[in-house]
Parts: structure tokens; sequence; C-alpha cells
């Protein structure tokens, strides 16, 4: 995998983090807020995880706190990507 | 009906930097930090590299080479503690053989968060070979197993130290598991289940699969090239807490009984209490609600005021988080009196031991009231704007300490203070 | 303040998770018919083992049952405990969001920890390196994530615990659960939940050499037989809504019954010479309710399955009632030994017998032991009214606790 795209991340959401109460993943969530997403800050560093292990990525804890949308999480991970 | 009053008798710790009590004490009042990179395993592939650790030879310490093998290394240090404690309290090194004790009303309440994870880490590698068999091979099962597996075989072992034939039990409420067992031990003097309990936290959490715990949690201080000075509660350059290990052992007598026989007592138990945050497995709310009443409850139960405090023993684990937590829970429950009162932070010294700590920072109460004199927070250089109160930076203060606080925050929400005083100085 | 052993404590609501049903109904239907659930294993590849026969508990699909949020970072004894805890409530008609919330505590027990949960993060960390441990490791595996995953559930922020005595757990943490009313909450769920079945996990129970190695489903557990030849390891949970009476009463909830005695007591150091203190947990049980042992209308044992240790049991019963003087049953016959959970799932079967009158029986057991002398129940359920029940349980390295459970 070269690049993770919102698809690949819905997955990584619904398997290893779930979906939360009235939420649907498969809606237009690429600018939402991962807590709007039903996401505490446990689950987002479980997502980061998986991301990590996926892509063979860091992702320092600088940058996590910015991380807040699925767009700012793809962003990052695919701009390391083609750094490196 | 009088009340019956529950007194510590005897103490024994093994922590980083301090085996024995009188190390211990020594290390806190000099301020010196016993954390440093960890060399239980190369740590190279973690994102902390620093613990605070034990330098511990079992054998050294007077266990067998049977104990050595068939306990994890938490019971190990429980063990150890437990036989300081025992012979400090006059009631027998060697147990509770030779006193005039019934066993049936001696008790065990030992608390631990993490139960014997470092062995049970050891037998996985080697039951998985390596983590590569998901059907690991029973061929490789060591005889005790069973009591790695189940955590309550250390309460079992600490009874069997002392010949204790009553109320036997493991509090695990992650980090509140010392402070938690030390309440529960409180409880069954006071209800009258038993006369002496063996009141003690032990673990033994410096091992690869909880520091990686803690790594993906990004909970732990990345410090790693100035491990000294890692762990900095209530400081602005704080970077997160730092694991530790040991173990406090305590015993816990019934007044009466404690002067018929003359013994020393250290103080009395007089409060505590605990509360759950109902909120989140590691998310506290900034405006420490459920530890306040925990404490308000606690000193309720002592009938003290908070201006009767002489000295509080924070959680001060090092994370942001908890700083601002237990800082407007000590607002909230001591009033004015919180911007008086000492408090200080014994994990900046010798590390976050977990289901350990608790009991660890109740054994340097009960000595703060025996020295009068407080221990400092190590590493506070620059107080955090937030955490406003008198975190008593790096120096240790001989004072007056009668009355002493001691709390603690933790995993599953739970929230816990204790409240000690010296003999007779609670309001009865 | 109203406080002190004046306040009893009654149970207003049950919850069970157990291999023979999920939900009370189903398990209490099953227990009374003799079903069990004991079989040939299927959560692993059994042919490398030498344990054959489990108690599962089928078809429980965490997703249907708890939001998938909750699912991922909770393990199974977790997940038992959660679905118990929201029957518990349902079943004792208590809304938790309309109770003062330092009125209500959550008290549990546990022995094993996540253990499946356990493997699998640590098989990431031996397997791909510790970037790869997940982030609910630390809140998923450990003890006192039952307590916690509760408590938040609810919103239940009284005094809470966790405790681990071995399988006497699941009776310590409702000698708690009193104590807590006793000192002035209104309200504790309170029981054990435990689940072992990891490779690691199964590994761990054979050493003491007490688990059956039999691949008879029908012939692997049986308590007070000559034949008996271990005990088989089960999976499940079972969590009581304990309430102070008075409140029970202004709610005018129906109580199942009075946890009205319990008592504990640990064994010397093996070798001492010096005898198991069983005897005197049940004393120290029934003196606490104030019962004479001719009050007890059924004892539920503890029936490990190992001859010595049964031998032991009908001793210590026969010192305490007269030689085969009292009902005796055995119904974790059907599931297996549940570690934490199964004394908890005996103190149900125990006010459910309270509450209609029949006692459960204990299956598969065909041959007495003549060393065993006690009036077993067995074949079909018993009728007879129960005003008075006592739970046992012992655990390894020389837990026993014991409580008496009468009808309000």
């Amino acid at each position: 995998m070269d690049t993770l795209n919102l698809d690949g991340l819905r997955e990584i959401m619904r398997q290893c983090v779930g979906t939360g109460e009235a939420v649907d993943l498969d809606g237009d969530i690429l600018h939402a807020d991962f807590g709007e997403l039903g996401y505490d800050s446990l689950a987002v560093l479980e997502v980061v995880t998986q991301v990590q292990g996926r892509l063979g990525v860091g992702i320092p804890d600088e940058v996590i706190d910015d991380l807040r949308t699925p767009a700012a999480l793809l962003d990052y991970v695919n701009r390391q990507r083609t750094e490196a | 009906m009088t009340e019956r009053r529950v007194a510590v008798t005897g103490i024994g710790v093994i922590a980083p930097r301090g085996i024995g009590t009188a190390a211990f004490w020594e290390t806190l009042m000099a301020g010196r930090t016993a954390t440093r990179r960890i060399t239980h395993f190369d740590p190279a592939d973690f994102r902390c590299q620093v613990a605070a650790e034990i330098d511990f030879d079992p054998l050294a310490v007077g266990l067998s080479p049977q104990e050595a093998r068939r306990m994890d290394r938490a019971g190990q240090l429980a063990l150890v503690a437990a036989r300081e404690a025992l012979a400090d309290s006059g009631l027998t090194g060697s147990g509770l053989a030779g006193s005039a004790l019934d066993p049936a009303r001696v008790g065990v309440s030992l608390g631990n968060a993490i139960g014997c994870t470092e062995l049970m880490e050891r037998e996985y590698v080697v039951l998985s070979d390596g983590g590569r068999k998901w059907l690991v091979d029973p061929e490789y099962a060591v005889p005790h197993l069973y009591d790695v597996m189940v955590p309550s075989s250390m309460a079992a072992e600490l009874a069997w130290s002392c010949g204790a034939e009553g109320p036997v039990a493991l509090v695990s409420t992650g980090c509140t598991s010392g402070i938690d067992a030390l309440g529960h031990a409180f409880e069954l003097v006071r209800e009258g289940s038993a006369d002496v309990v063996l009141a003690a936290g032990t673990d033994a959490p410096v091992s690869p699969v909880t520091v990686a715990c803690f790594d993906t949690l990004r909970a732990q201080s990345t410090a790693n090239d100035d491990p000294e000075h890692a762990c900095r509660p209530y400081d602005r350059n704080r970077k997160g807490l730092i694991l530790g290990e040991g173990s406090a052992v305590m015993v816990f007598e019934e007044l009466e009984h404690a002067r018929r026989r003359g013994a020393h007592v250290y103080c009395e138990v007089v409060g505590y209490a605990s509360r759950a945050n109902g909120y989140h497995m590691t998310g506290l709310k900034p405006d420490g609600r459920e530890m306040a009443e925990a404490i308000r409850v606690a000193l309720d139960q002592a009938r003290l005021n908070p201006d009767e405090i002489d000295y509080v023993n924070g959680h001060g684990s090092g994370t942001r988080q908890n700083d601002r937590h237990e800082t407007a829970a000590f607002k909230s429950a001591l009033g004015a009196h919180a911007y008086d009162v000492p408090v200080s932070s014994i994990k900046s010294m010798i590390g976050h031991s977990l289901g350990a700590i608790g009991a660890i920072e109740v054994a340097a109460c009960c000595l703060a009231i025996e020295h009068d004199a407080v221990p400092p927070t190590a590493n506070l250089e620059t107080p955090d704007p937030e955490c406003d109160l008198d975190y008593v930076p790096k120096v240790a203060r001989e004072q007056r300490t009668d009355v002493v606080l001691s709390v603690g925050s933790g995993f599953g929400g739970f929230q816990s203070a204790i409240v000690l005083a010296g003999e007779g100085k609670a309001r009865r | 303040m109203n406080t002190g052993p004046s306040k009893r404590a009654v149970v207003t609501g049950l919850g069970v998770v157990a291999p023979t049903g999920i939900g009370v109904k189903t398990y209490w239907a099953n227990t009374l018919d003799g079903r069990s659930a004991l079989a040939p294993m299927t959560r692993m590849d059994p042919s490398g083992y030498p344990i054959k026969v489990i108690g599962e508990v089928p078809d429980f699909d965490p997703y249907a049952l708890l939001p998938s949020r909750v699912v991922v970072e909770t393990a199974l004894m977790t997940q038992f405990g959660l679905v118990c805890a929201e029957e518990a409530l349902l079943d004792g008609e208590l809304d938790p969001a309309e109770q003062p919330e330092y009125q209500m505590s959550v008290v549990t027990a546990n022995a094993t920890g996540g253990a499946e949960f356990g493997q699998r993060e640590m098989q990431n960390l031996y397997a791909k390196g510790p970037s790869q441990v997940g982030a609910y490791m630390a809140i998923a595996w450990f003890y006192a994530a039952n307590s916690g995953q509760i408590s938040i559930r609810h919103g239940m922020r009284g005094p809470s615990g966790v405790f681990i005595a071995d399988q006497v757990g699941g009776l310590e943490c409702v000698g708690q659960a009193r104590r807590v009313i006793r000192n002035g909450t209104t309200f504790v769920l309170s029981g054990g939940t435990d689940s072992s079945f990891s490779p690691s996990g199964l590994v761990g129970q054979i050493p003491p050499g007490l688990v059956s190695l039999s691949d008879d489903p029908a012939r692997a557990y049986l308590p007070f037989d000559t034949a008996a030849s271990g005990y088989v390891p089960g999976e499940g949970g079972a969590i009581l809504l304990v309430e102070e009476a008075e409140s029970a009463r202004a709610r005018g909830v129906r109580p199942y019954g009075e946890i009205a005695g319990y008592a504990t007591a640990f064994d010397p150091r093996p070798g001492t010479g010096r005898g198991p203190n069983l005897r005197r947990a049940i004393e120290g049980a029934l003196a606490d309710a104030r019962c004479a042992p001719a009050d007890v209308d059924v004892v539920f044992a503890d029936g490990y399955g190992v001859p010595e240790l049964d031998r032991l049991e009908c001793r210590a019963l026969a010192e305490v009632f007269g030689p085969a003087a009292v009902p005796v049953t055995v119904p974790k016959t059907t599931t297996g030994r549940l570690y934490a959970a199964g004394p908890t799932v005996d103190l149900v079967a125990a006010l459910l017998a309270v509450r209609h009158g029949v006692v459960p029986p204990t299956v598969n057991v065909t041959a007495p032991s003549p060393d065993c002398p006690v009036d077993l129940i067995l074949g079909d359920p018993r009728e007879t009214a129960v005003r008075t029940a006592l739970v046992i349980a012992r655990g390894h390295n020389g837990f026993n606790a014991a409580v008496v459970v009468k009808a309000v």
C-alpha cells in the first residue's frame, strides 16, 4: 500500500475502533472532527497505531493533537510516505 | 460500643534507591531521583527508555531459591517488604506463629494493578516461541504457571509469610490499588473482621509489555537524554509519567491490641474513601470533582477539618492532565487551606509503580508523621501557572506533621483518598 | 447517619451470561432441566492440548449486545460483565440516570484478566514490535477493566472496587457490596466474570493438575462421584444488583433474597500440619446470618470434582450439619467452574431457588463416592420451600468463603 485513502481509513476505523452511536462512517466524514465521530483520545491513538503499522510511518507526539480529522491524518501520513 | 481504631505498627518498603524503610526515607529526604535508562531489558525500540528500577537480588535479600523461582518480581518485592514490616511491628520477623495471635484474626489486603505481568511475559515468550505461535506449547508450561496467571497467589504468599488465616485478598483497582488495599485493610480492622492486617501494595511494571502499553498511550515522558530529570510533576516542562517498581507493606492493627502489647504506633489511619469518575478509562475531567468528593468523605470520616491537614501527598504522576485534575480537587475539597498546605509528589523520585505506589506513598506519609518532615517534589524547576499551590520544590522540609492526606487517581476512573494522623491527633 | 450492621443488603436484580444461557431466563430453564453445556472445545484447535472438554458460552455476539465502540476496547470478561450489569439493572427496574451518582457503586471480581486480549497484544509486541501494541491493551486486559467500564457506562460514581481471590472472588465482591451498603451506599452492582480461553490462558490452567482431561462431556466433571477426575474449566459472568433493603421497599421492588451472612477463611500454608479452614468460613457465614445449621434448606456446594478436595468439603459439611443432613447441589456441573464468575452464578441459582421454591440438580453424577456422604440432589430438580441457602466457594492456594442468602 503506497498511500492511504479515505476508504482505507474507514476500514481501519470500522474494524479497530468501531462506529460511534448514530454515526455514518460512509457519509461525508473527511473533515469531521474525530470527536464528532464518537472517537475519544484513546480511539484516535488506536487509529494512529494501526495506520503507523500498516504504512510503516511514525507519527510523533507533537503532531497528534493537530490530526483532528480524517483529512488531516491522511494528509500527514501520505506526505510522510512521499517524502520517505 | 466504642469504635475500633486502626494503628500502623510496622512498615516495610522496597523502592528504587530504597531497599528498606531507612534507605527509602533517606532517598526521599535527600530529594534524589532514581529514574534512569532502563536496564531490565534493552529499551532501544521503545519511545520511552527511562524507568525507576530497583537493583534487587532476591536471594541476597533473603528469599529462598524456590521462592525466587516460583514468584513474579512483584510477589518477591512484596514478600521482602512484608518481612521487614513484620519485624518492625515486633510481631516476629519469621511470622506470627510465635505470637499469641489467633491466625483467624490476621488478614492480608494486597494492592496490585497488573498481576504477575513480568513473569507472565517471560513465560509467554517461551510458550509462544518468541511470539511465533498463537497456539502455544503446553509442554513448556512451568509448574507455577497458574499462580502467574491468577495474581491472588501473591496475597497467598503474604498470608503464608505471617500465618494469616483470616480475610485474604488482592485488591486490583489499577493505579489506586495500593491506596484502596490499605482502605480495605482499614475497614477490616475497624469493623472487627481482623485485629491485624498486612496492608500492602506491589507492582513490577518495568517489562516490555507494560512500557509498550504506556508508549502507545503516549503517557510516558520521552526525556530519554536526561533520565534523572525525566519525571517533573507540577512543572511546566513536564513530559509525562515514568514507570517505577516496588512494594510497601504496613501492619494495620487495632489500636488497643497494639497498646496491650506495647507496640510502637507510627500513626492512626483515620479516614478513607474512594469514588469513580464514571467518565473515561484514562481521561480525567479538569474539575477533579470525584477526587474532591473522596477527600471530603475521608476527612468527614476522620472528623477533621481541611485546615488541620499538615501535608498532602499528591498523586503527581507527571502528566498535565493529572496535575490540573488534582490541583482542582485540592482547591475544591480543602478551600483556602489548599494554598497553605504543602503538597508533594514522590513519584518525581521513585516513579509510578502502579498498584504499589499508593501503599509506598502512605508509607512515606507514616514516616513524615514519625519524623516531622515532608518529602519534596524533585525536578520542580518551573512551576506550571495552572498549578499554583505549594508543591515543595526540590527540598524536603522539617515541619510539625500530625495529619496527612494521601490521594490516588487511576485507570478505570478510580479516585481515592486516605487520611492518617499521629496517635490521638484526630478529634474523636 | 443511618449506617452500620443495621442496614440490610438485598438482591433486587440478576444478570447472567453462562455456558447454559445468556440471560437469567434461559440460564434458569436449562439449569432446572439439568441441560449441560460442557462440550468439546471449539474456541481453538484442541488437538495440541490435553484439555478436551470445556464450558464455553456459545453464540455470544458482543456486537449485537453492546456498542461497537465499547466492544473494541474490552476483553470478553468485560463484555460479559457489561451485558450482565445491564440485565441486572433492567431486572431490578433501576434507571441509574434517576439516582444520585455517589449512591451507586460497582464491585467486581475476576481471576485471570482479559486473557485473549492480552495474548493477542503480547503477540503483536513480540511478532511485530512495541509500536504495534494497540492503544486499548492498557485498559482492556487488566483486572480493573470490568468495574471501570460498568461504572462509566452507567454513571455509577460511588465507592467501587475490584477483588481477586482466585475462584472465591465471586463471593468476596458480594461481601464487599454488603459492606459498601452498610457504609451508606444504596446500590451496588456486584459479581464475578471471567474468560480465560485463549491458548496461553488454557495452558495456564494445566499445571496444578486439577483440570479433568477426559474427552467425554458427560464424564469429565463429576464432583462427589467415585469417578471424579478433576474439574472442567468454563467461562461466564454474573452480576447482582445489591440494594439497601429500605430502598427496595420504598421503590416497591421485590427482592430475590437477602445477603444475610458472609465469611471468609484462608487455609494455612500446605505442610504446616494444620487443617483447612472451610468449616470456619461456613460457620462464620451462618453466625453472621444468625442461622442455626438446621435452618439451612440447601447448600450450593463448591464441588471441585477432585477426590481429595471433595472429601474435605464433605467433611466440613458433616462437621457443621451432621452426616448427609442437608440437601446439597452442584449446578455448576452443567457449566464447569467459571473461576471468579462461578460462585456468583451459584448465588444467582440460590436466589432463584429461594424465589421459585425449586432446587436445580447436580448432573452426570451416577455413583456417589462412599467417601463423600452427602445428600446430593440428582436427576430431577427438587421442589421444596427454600428460606435459607448456603453458597460455598473455594480457590487455589487456600481461599474459602461462604454466603448465606435468606428469603425476605
